[in-house]
């Protein structure tokens, strides 16, 4: 069979090759552009180099922020992963009621995420809200617009009610594809309820969790829709995370060129942590657990 | 090492089964010798697993007991019934190297690291997979899997039984073989009851000292593999042995004989008397030959059957012939010296090769 050698098969991923251009790549130079220049008027601009990305890098603001968001992104994931895990392994595995709960389950994953900050920002108001009422009426002294610990646990705890079902359902997925004759060599070699999980359930459910690590790593470290309408970022800037501060950055104080290199710089912060935890994940599931022995 | 034996057991997945058809497992009484190696052979869904499913204890009978050495046995859990069982999918821990995967169930029974490390070189020796030991159990091929979980069974002292529930399932045709005779000679070596699950006769056959068949939750024959061959107790056994299977015509019984269709049976009075003393209105009477039984006769010879034969296959060692008697299927095998073609043509039943059953059950040879 005779190849023929020529550059046809670029005409074929023109295509493609648009799509991406218009959704990431121009997009993408656009801020790059933006980021080496100081633009005065719309049609006045200097360009300055990586002066934007050092002032940035020296901005304590950004510091705190970025501080917060690591903060932030490890609550969620060390609350998360082991509850949706949890979950997961309590969920009932057939019949009606494994649909129900399946059902029930994903009603949080369902609401918009403006509407999730409204229903908890109404739930933690001491006048009119279930959750802040019932505090104040048990004596606990709870406000999340002026305590920052009380803005803090509030934000936490609308991710994990918000997100864990979705670590949840991953699970599940992965609990669902274990053949049952894993568990019947499980008992016939006499294994305890934790060696079922450490060995089989664990090890089976390791794709899925390494998706739903990542997921949840990338998404809580964008947060910004749920603590803007919650808490505005405050009080002070105690929940003013990355995302919330590249906005106020961006569109409040149209500061666009240190706007756009902080968001260069957000980029590849989260490209480089997601890389390092999913090589870091693939490493520990493949070398012998236990194999000190012998 | 235990004698295994089933009491008025069966076994339904409803409640309160009313009909033989609500049983997965039809109540029966049977008995694994200690030692004896059996094959259970039969269609899926006959009820096979499930019936190993309750020697190993993953499953309650509904219905009887189970005695192993006379003690029974019914309601222990699996983890005390020292019970080795292989899966169709070889069953491994992943994340384990080799001898981990052997240790697990030492460990989980709290033996002393020094005991396990001992038995777990004593059974890779058996096994052949001494010098795999510190392999990771997941990069194995399908070969060594199925004989790492067969080692996780064997590594307990006192193992009652042996299940094997079609182990082979899995495994390339041409370590069959190999795989096959290594598993026989591991149990002659140990000497332990086992029980071999199998929808594949050639595999049943040549493994075990007896052959158990069943077929809709009911064992319908247990004998050793000439038995089956020869004398199968029932139509299900002459189907489902051979290759290809038993040829069956309904036999109708009239003052002076027996017929098939148009055509005379030449019996013996003994077997017409018997014949005669099953033949109620609601009885089924049929004749049963295997194809190697069947040969080519004279146009008209006496007893001979007329046949219209439809295609003729050369199998290598003899011609495999299909056609039909009085409307009903038949098959032969016939020398490869002797020209056949399509078309009409008479065929002998071999006379002390004929089985005859009674609603499926056979009543006379």
């Amino acid at each position: 069979m005779n190849k023929p050698y020529n550059n046809k098969a670029w005409f074929f991923i023109l295509p493609v090759f648009i799509c991406v251009a218009f959704s990431a790549i121009v997009p993408l130079m656009t801020v790059i552009n933006y980021s080496v220049q100081d633009i005065i008027s719309p049609t006045q601009s200097v360009f300055v180099g990586l002066e934007w990305f050092r002032a940035m890098m020296r901005d304590p603001e950004l510091h705190g922020a970025l501080l917060r968001q690591i903060v932030f992104s490890l609550c969620v994931l060390l609350v998360q992963l082991p509850l949706g895990v949890g979950l997961a392994l309590s969920m009932p595995s057939k019949g009606w009621q494994s649909s129900a709960a399946l059902v029930v389950l994903s009603m949080p994953l369902l609401i918009p995420w403006n509407v999730v900050g409204t229903i908890w920002q109404i739930f933690g108001r001491a006048d009119i809200g279930l959750g802040g009422h019932a505090l104040s009426t048990l004596g606990i002294a709870y406000n999340y617009a002026s305590n920052p610990l009380d803005a803090w646990m509030t934000v936490l705890l609308m991710d994990v009610w918000h997100w864990t079902p979705l670590v949840a359902l991953l699970g599940f997925a992965g609990l669902r594809s274990i053949p049952d004759a894993y568990y019947q060599a499980a008992q016939i070699d006499g294994a305890s309820r934790w060696a079922i999980f450490r060995y089989i359930q664990l090890p089976k459910m390791r794709g899925v969790l390494m998706i739903a690590v990542l997921l949840r790593f990338m998404d809580s470290f964008m947060i910004y829709t749920e603590p803007f309408v919650l808490t505005g970022g405050g009080p002070g800037n105690s929940t003013t995370f990355l995302s919330q501060y590249l906005t106020q950055k961006a569109v409040g104080q149209f500061d666009l060129g240190p706007a756009a290199a902080f968001s260069l710089i957000y980029f590849l912060i989260i490209l480089l942590l997601s890389f390092v935890l999913y090589n870091w994940m693939q490493r520990t599931g493949s070398k012998p657990a236990g194999s000190d022995h012998e | 090492m235990a004698r295994i034996e089933f009491r008025n057991l069966g076994h339904a997945y409803g409640a309160n089964p009313a009909s033989a058809k609500d049983y997965a497992l039809q109540p029966m009484n049977m008995v694994w010798e200690d030692g004896g190696a059996y094959a259970l052979l039969g269609p899926s869904g006959c009820g096979k697993s499930t019936l190993l499913n309750i020697i190993s204890g993953l499953l309650v009978p509904s219905h009887g007991e189970v005695l192993f050495d006379g003690k029974d046995m019914t309601s222990m859990p699996t983890r005390g019934r020292n019970i080795a069982q292989v899966f169709q999918f070889p069953v491994l821990y992943d994340t384990m190297s080799v001898y981990d995967n052997l240790a697990f169930p030492l460990r989980n029974r709290k033996m002393p690291e020094a005991e396990v490390h001992k038995r777990v070189h004593e059974i890779a020796e058996i096994l052949g997979m001494s010098d795999v030991l510190k392999q990771r159990a997941s990069g194995m091929a399908a070969d060594a899997k199925q004989k790492i979980s067969l080692g996780r069974g064997l590594v307990r002292k006192d193992v009652s039984a042996i299940l094997f529930d079609e182990p082979l399932t899995v495994i390339d045709p041409h370590l069959k073989w190999q795989l096959r005779r290594q598993l026989k000679q591991i149990h002659q070596q140990l000497k332990l009851t086992l029980i071999y699950v199998t929808h594949d006769q050639v595999e049943a056959l040549t493994f075990a000292d007896e052959v158990v068949v069943m077929t809709d939750g009911k064992i319908v024959q247990k004998g050793e593999p000439d038995a089956l061959f020869e004398r199968p107790e029932h139509t299900f056994v002459g189907y489902f042995i051979g290759s290809p299977g038993m040829n069956f015509f309904p036999l109708k019984l009239d003052a002076d004989g027996a017929s098939i269709g148009a055509h005379k049976v030449a019996l013996d009075a003994a077997t017409l008397g018997m014949l005669k003393s099953a033949n109620h209105t609601n009885n089924v009477l049929s004749i049963g030959i295997r194809p190697e039984f069947v040969d080519l006769a004279q146009p008209g010879a006496s007893g001979a059957l007329e046949a219209q034969i439809d295609s003729v296959q050369h199998l290598g060692t003899c011609q495999l012939i299909t056609g039909t008697v009085a409307g009903h299927a038949v098959k032969a095998k016939i020398d490869t010296s002797i020209p056949v073609s399509t078309g009409s043509h008479w065929l002998r039943l071999a006379r002390p090769e004929t089985i005859f059953f009674c609603n499926d059950e056979r009543i006379a040879r």
